[in-house]
């Protein structure tokens, strides 16, 4: 697992570890079965607080990407192609909405953003 | 269970007071107790420790009210004001030889590995200590005798920022095993940024919000916009900075009305703490 934190970003700590660890997840680096740290002892690694580490796992149980087992620990769920799709399609969604409204805040059209889009991707 | 529970603290100064406060801090997790100074952060540590008698209030340690079962709360409590000012022409060594005589619990083993952790000599006078290097050996002190609670004033400051680095790394080995509790008040907040689960803010002798650091930063935002819109949000902001590119202003996020075409942001600690101070400014 290889997470990179800035302090200096906008974007809570806990969203990015979020952000980050489901996109390990989904993009097949982690795979089901492997077990995330301990909540305490990946604060410490991590040097951010413990509820920043325990938002970030209950996020990613509520998305359905771990689960706990009790007096274990956490682990990547097993889920099916099409579930993994769906949970990745969400999150692209979500990033998207906050991105699309920047874009409508310079009154371009979808068909503009598309062709700028082309350029870059 | 909680580690530290005060309820409607209170203590009447002829010139200063501190009013109603409460805060609880659960067992396992770091406090930062922040606020400008003046603003009642030592009363209220020292209260918490008996060394200053309150007028009235509630304050339980681990379970158990201070005022009935002090000498053996203190047993497992840590604490450290700053540096140390006192016996400075003693040795360490001397006054060390002291202070462990007062702890059941007391371990030469964590107080030589901290001795040298923060590459402190016992032979030396106290006097002969730096700021940094008092506030280590008062650290250390706090340290040694297996506290299930550090209540710690500014432990932080005048520390080099290696050394403060080294320290935040202490307290998140401490509370690793969810056993130990730290309560510790700073102005140096990007120190609560990284280790602080929760933050206690006070404000002229009063709690202003008391919650996990997240929520507490997430109940404010920065609004910005022109100084044509400011009137329109006037009433409801905390305090503000005008300049010439329009205004800055704090303002509670349930305040905020879906339909103002202003910027947000969520504020840093800082942030919250200045207007906090500014709003103070307006009424004088």
């Amino acid at each position: 697992m290889n997470v990179t934190i800035s302090s200096t970003s906008d974007k809570p700590i806990y969203q990015q570890l979020h952000e980050q660890i489901s996109a390990q997840i989904l993009g097949g680096e982690l795979e089901s079965g492997y077990c995330l740290p301990p909540i305490r002892q990946a604060a410490l690694e991590l040097h951010v607080s413990v509820i920043t580490v325990k938002k970030a796992w209950e996020e990613l149980e509520r998305n359905g990407l771990i689960h706990t087992v009790t007096g274990k620990g956490c682990f990547v769920a097993e889920f099916s192609p099409d579930e993994m799709l769906r949970i990745r399609n969400e999150m692209v969604l979500k990033q998207m909405e906050g991105d699309i409204q920047y874009y409508k805040s310079f009154g371009l059209t979808l068909d503009e953003v598309i062709a700028l889009l082309g350029k870059i991707y | 269970m909680l580690a530290l529970d005060i309820r409607n603290l209170n203590k009447k100064y002829p010139n200063f007071q501190i009013k109603d406060v409460s805060f609880q801090l659960e067992q396992g997790y770091i406090m930062g107790f922040i606020g400008v100074n003046g603003a009642g952060k030592t009363t209220t540590i020292k209260s918490i420790l008996n060394m200053v008698q309150a007028d009235s209030g509630e304050i339980s340690i681990l379970g158990k009210n201070i005022a009935e079962h002090e000498t053996e709360l203190k047993q497992d409590i840590g604490c450290a004001f700053g540096d140390i000012d006192f016996y400075t022409r003693s040795r360490l060594k001397t006054l060390t030889g002291i202070t462990k005589k007062f702890y059941k619990n007391w371990s030469d083993e964590t107080y030589y590995s901290y001795l040298n952790r923060f590459k402190l000599d016992e032979n030396k006078k106290i006097a002969e200590l730096s700021t940094g290097m008092k506030v280590k050996y008062s650290l250390t002190l706090a340290l040694s005798h297996g506290a299930r609670l550090l209540i710690l004033d500014e432990p932080t400051s005048g520390l080099d920022p290696v050394s403060r680095d080294d320290l935040l790394d202490i307290f998140q080995e401490l509370i690793m095993g969810g056993e130990i509790s730290i309560l510790f008040s700073t102005h140096i907040t990007s120190d609560l940024e990284r280790c602080a689960d929760y933050i206690t803010f006070i404000e002229q002798g009063q709690i202003v919000a008391s919650s996990e650091k997240n929520e507490f930063k997430e109940s404010y935002r920065l609004l910005s916009g022109s100084e044509s819109q400011l009137n329109e949000v006037k009433g409801k902001l905390i305090s503000c900075k005008i300049n010439s590119f329009g205004f800055t202003g704090l303002i509670h996020a349930r305040d905020i009305d879906p339909a103002w075409s202003l910027n947000t942001a969520i504020p840093t600690l800082d942030d919250i703490m200045i207007y906090f101070a500014k709003k103070e400014g307006v009424y004088v």
